[in-house]
């Protein structure tokens, strides 16, 4: 297994790992893997990540640090994303994004780059970055529609979100340790937009990405026969957290509307103090205190409920489309183990075949052929032993293949569950902290008020009499 | 002494006590009330029989029923009020009815400007009548008709309250949509509510116009059918000429205070509707939180007891909600109070009222004694006509007339200085209460609104606490 993967990762080679994979998912039938190979070297070219890569691809992903409790110090490469602007064009209005990166990788020529990208921009690379790493997990990107709620694609709330939503996507890409390798990647942060339309036309063409399409369709029907223990547990995580997280971001959802719909009535109950005091005179003070009170805390209020949707809703949702992501990355990495399996199945059919007797058929032939008999038999046991000989390379290289993807996401997983953690504890705990402060804040409100009341001298002696 | 009959109308559910009258009205009163499907229920206060009259057969029998029913209705005639069987006021009622048809018969929506001169809309109401003698007859004529807007009813019905303070006066139908304690209608646009308001007020127009008493005022006719804004002018004088101004502010308050109390009552009462929203959403991570942590290695004890304080805080809401309903009868005793406060008021109009009335009735009399004893005719009388056109009377007569006066006019000066007495005390004791009131609702509402800070107060602490150990739990994860 390792020696296959050895051969690829040859020390003469100075792609990238991710490059060489990738051509090896795509063309896996061609017998000139390793022209793929080059191929690609060459769109990597001048791209170097690490000298160190040279093991095998699983042990490789587990090298890679991931470090994403000391990032502070070791991030190299920095991204933004804001100033949507709007283009209108005769076949469309769309936006765009600029996306400044500010970086000292030395696989980038220069240190900073600000190059305007738009959502279909995003969409490509996450596309070509699923296709290179496909049992990796790739951050989502914010929703291409949005059933309900905003409308339309302009609305300014809508934009904003996505903004984010984008701007996290890149940095958490950037983040991740084999992804942020990604020529690809590369390409998008520093082209113009002229050289990304071409870039994007080359690399493998629309059939063999059908033809990838069709056999990963194919898979998924035959399914998966074997698959590892620690992967069913995964599935089944997966689909459980898949649940919890859309019960949280509905939750959540419903939260905001409510505590708007408060926010709406308390707008209107403070004025009825005010009202009043215009008809008292003892009380007027007070009610007006009241009223002030009140007006207060609804500022509060709308700071916090504000809080939440930008804080906490936008994770929440975030990690219900990771979840789906998740999926995906189970159900291709299904599809490989699933495409080995049935490689296997046509070798042992194909040794069947070999050696049984010679069918009547083959035996007709021959004849048909001017052959005789024992030279037909002979010549077809010769073909039959060359393509199985074919056969067992390819299964080899699959074999690699299934390895190489388990080991990826296992690696993959870890960290992707680390940063979930990370994700969700921070939401919370900026909630729980923002809802701390709002209450504080409406008690000092509160408690000035009590305070002032107290401090009148001649009402005390009167409370103090009153039954 | 004739046989005297107490009438009972019973409409759908309340009684009117009628007036006394006498066998020879009855047909009368059937004929009034031809339209009305209910029965009248006429006893005889001499002899204790009791007569029910089926409208439709006008005669008088005695049925059945009455005789199952009569020894109630003689001790407590309003146990007969819930029996449905008679009570049936489909169409219209009597009195006035008997020479009109009268309907509320649509309402729709204006724009105006207002007493400070601001933009509002308001809802106005058809007022469509119809002589019934013109339907009798056959003819189908148009009804008249005129808007007015739910003011201008309330100002007619003020008026009749003070006109008749004996006379159980008909309500109007609500004039907001109190109290509401959940989404549906507190506005007053509703189409639903003002439909309810259509069919309220013509069910008051119905009963006062149906009432032996009240129909036959003038008042209330131009109400109905001439459309002029008379009835703003009115409720400037049928009042009293000289009201002591401090009871008039004081009305003027206590309208106000009703009317604001029952503003923020409503109000609160749908902040806390969504409150109690909001606090029991979070119920929700409770559960959620709980079986995310069975996932969870890590995370699953942080999760697990984050969770059950999601849970407390969600039920926390109750008790809090709990003590503002004390705060809320708190507010609801001074929107009670006001209605007291109000009559207090109304109470001095009416002595002053009274006295008003005497001291005119005194005045004209001294007028006319004048005029009988000097020969002169001061202002015009139909008398006055009458002595010109059919001659004088004679000395005799004059005298006779002359010494009676006299009578009334001591008699007039006596009621004079009784109700002049009896306003002064009446306003001397009711301000010194009045002020004694003033000073303890300003009291305890004061108390109250203390209390209400103090409870916020206690909110905001309980959230702090619930957050906090919340975070820690958070922390955990």
């Amino acid at each position: 297994m390792s020696r296959t993967i050895d051969a690829v990762v040859s020390p003469t080679q100075t792609n990238t790992i991710p490059a060489d994979i990738s051509g090896q998912m795509l063309d896996l039938d061609e017998d000139d893997d390793l022209e793929v190979f080059s191929k690609d070297s060459t769109l990597a070219e001048g791209s170097m990540f690490n000298a160190s890569m040279q093991t095998s691809p699983g042990s490789m992903v587990n090298q890679c640090k991931f470090e994403e409790d000391d990032e502070g110090d070791s991030k190299d490469i920095f991204i933004t994303v804001d100033n949507p602007e709007s283009h209108v064009t005769a076949i469309e209005t769309f936006i765009t994004y600029r996306v400044l990166t500010k970086t000292t990788r030395s696989e980038f020529d220069n240190s900073e780059y600000e190059v305007r990208r738009r959502y279909q921009d995003f969409l490509w690379l996450k596309g070509k970055l699923e296709e290179a790493h496909s049992t990796l997990i790739v951050h989502p990107l914010p929703e291409k529609f949005v059933v309900k709620g905003m409308v339309e694609r302009f609305n300014g709330d809508f934009i904003e979100t996505r903004r984010k939503a984008l701007h996290k996507f890149l940095n958490r890409i950037a983040d991740h340790p084999i992804l942020s390798c990604s020529e690809d990647f590369k390409v998008f942060l520093s082209a113009q937009a002229w050289e990304l339309t071409t870039y994007k036309k080359q690399g493998p063409g629309f059939l063999s990405r059908m033809g990838e399409t069709v056999r990963a369709v194919a898979n998924s029907v035959r399914g998966v026969k074997n698959r590892p223990e620690e992967f069913n547990a995964i599935q089944e995580y997966v689909e459980d957290f898949s649940n919890k997280i859309s019960s949280l971001d509905k939750v959540t959802q419903r939260i905001v509307k409510e505590q708007k719909e408060y926010l709406e009535e308390l707008k209107e109950y403070g004025p009825t103090y005010t009202l009043w005091s215009g008809s008292e005179e003892e009380l007027a003070e007070q009610l007006k205190g009241v009223a002030g009170c009140i007006e207060r805390c609804c500022k509060e209020t709308e700071e916090q409920v504000g809080h939440l949707s930008d804080t906490l809703v936008p994770v929440l949702h975030e990690y219900v489309l990771c979840a789906e992501t998740l999926k995906a990355v189970l159900r291709r990495r299904d599809n490989i183990q699933a495409e080995f399996e049935a490689k296997n199945e046509a070798l042992a059919t194909k040794k069947v075949d070999r050696d049984a007797e010679l069918s009547d058929l083959g035996f007709v032939w021959g004849s048909l052929l001017g052959k005789n008999p024992e030279e037909a038999r002979h010549q077809r046991q010769e073909r039959l032993d060359g393509e199985i000989e074919e056969l067992k390379e390819e299964i080899d290289k699959l074999e690699d293949r299934v390895e190489w993807a388990n080991n990826a996401l296992k690696g993959d997983w870890g960290r992707w569950q680390r940063s979930m953690r990370g994700d969700l504890k921070s939401a919370f705990l900026s909630t729980a902290e923002k809802n701390v402060d709002y209450y504080e804040k409406c008690l000092a409100v509160w408690e000035t008020f009590l305070l002032s009341q107290r401090t009148e001298p001649s009402e005390e002696t009167d409370r103090d009499n009153t039954p | 002494m004739l046989s005297v009959y107490q009438i009972y109308l019973l409409p759908v559910y309340s009684v009117y006590c009628g007036s006394t009258i006498s066998p020879s009205q009855i047909p009368l009163y059937t004929k009034c009330i031809m339209r009305l499907k209910v029965i009248l229920i006429f006893y005889s206060l001499q002899d204790r029989t009791l007569i029910l009259k089926d409208i439709k057969s006008r005669d008088l029998e005695s049925t059945e029923f009455g005789k199952h029913c009569s020894n109630s209705l003689f001790t407590n005639p309003c146990l007969f009020l819930p029996c449905t069987l008679f009570v049936q006021m489909v169409q219209e009622g009597s009195t006035l009815l008997r020479r009109m048809e009268i309907s509320v018969a649509e309402a729709e929506k204006r724009t105006g400007k207002n007493t400070v001169n601001m933009q509002e809309i308001f809802t106005v109401y058809l007022i469509e009548t119809r002589s019934i003698d013109a339907i009798t007859e056959g003819h189908n004529p148009a009804p008249d008709s005129l808007w007015r807007r739910y003011s201008e009813f309330e100002i007619l019905r003020n008026y009749l309250l003070v006109t008749y303070p004996f006379i159980v006066v008909p309500p109007l139908p609500e004039k907001r949509a109190e109290f509401v304690w959940h989404k549906l209608s507190a506005d007053n646009m509703d189409p639903d509510f003002v439909e309810r308001r259509r069919v309220g007020l013509e069910n008051f127009l119905l009963r006062v116009a149906s009432h032996s008493v009240l129909s036959n005022d003038k008042i209330l006719y131009h109400f109905l059918t001439e459309a002029d804004s008379r009835i703003k002018a009115l409720s400037a004088t049928f009042k009293v000429k000289n009201p002591d101004k401090r009871f008039t502010e004081m009305k003027h308050y206590s309208d106000e205070l009703q009317s604001l109390t029952s503003q923020l009552l409503r109000v609160r009462a749908r902040v806390a509707d969504r409150l109690y929203g909001v606090y029991k959403v979070h119920g929700n991570y409770g559960r959620v939180f709980s079986e995310w942590s069975a996932l969870e290695k890590e995370m699953g004890d942080g999760l697990q007891s984050a969770g059950h304080h999601m849970d407390a805080y969600a039920a926390s809401v109750d008790d809090i909600l709990e003590e503002e309903e004390h705060y809320a009868d708190q507010l609801k005793e001074y929107l009670f109070y006001a209605e007291a406060l109000r009559a207090v008021c109304r109470k001095h109009e009416l002595t002053q009222y009274e006295l008003e009335t005497a001291s005119s009735d005194l005045i004209f009399k001294k007028q006319q004694r004048e005029e009988l004893a000097t020969g002169m005719v001061r202002t015009f009388s139909f008398k006055g006509m009458t002595n010109k056109l059919f001659g004088q009377e004679t000395p005799e007569q004059r005298e006779a007339k002359l010494s009676l006066l006299e009578e009334q006019i001591v008699q007039g000066e006596e009621t004079v200085t009784e109700k002049t007495v009896a306003c002064e005390e009446y306003v001397k004791g009711a301000w010194v209460d009045m002020q004694r009131f003033k000073e303890q609702k300003d009291r305890d509402l004061r108390e109250a609104l203390i209390g209400y800070a103090i409870m916020q107060i206690s909110m905001c602490k309980k959230g702090i606490q619930v957050w906090t150990n919340a975070k820690e739990c958070f922390h955990k994860m």
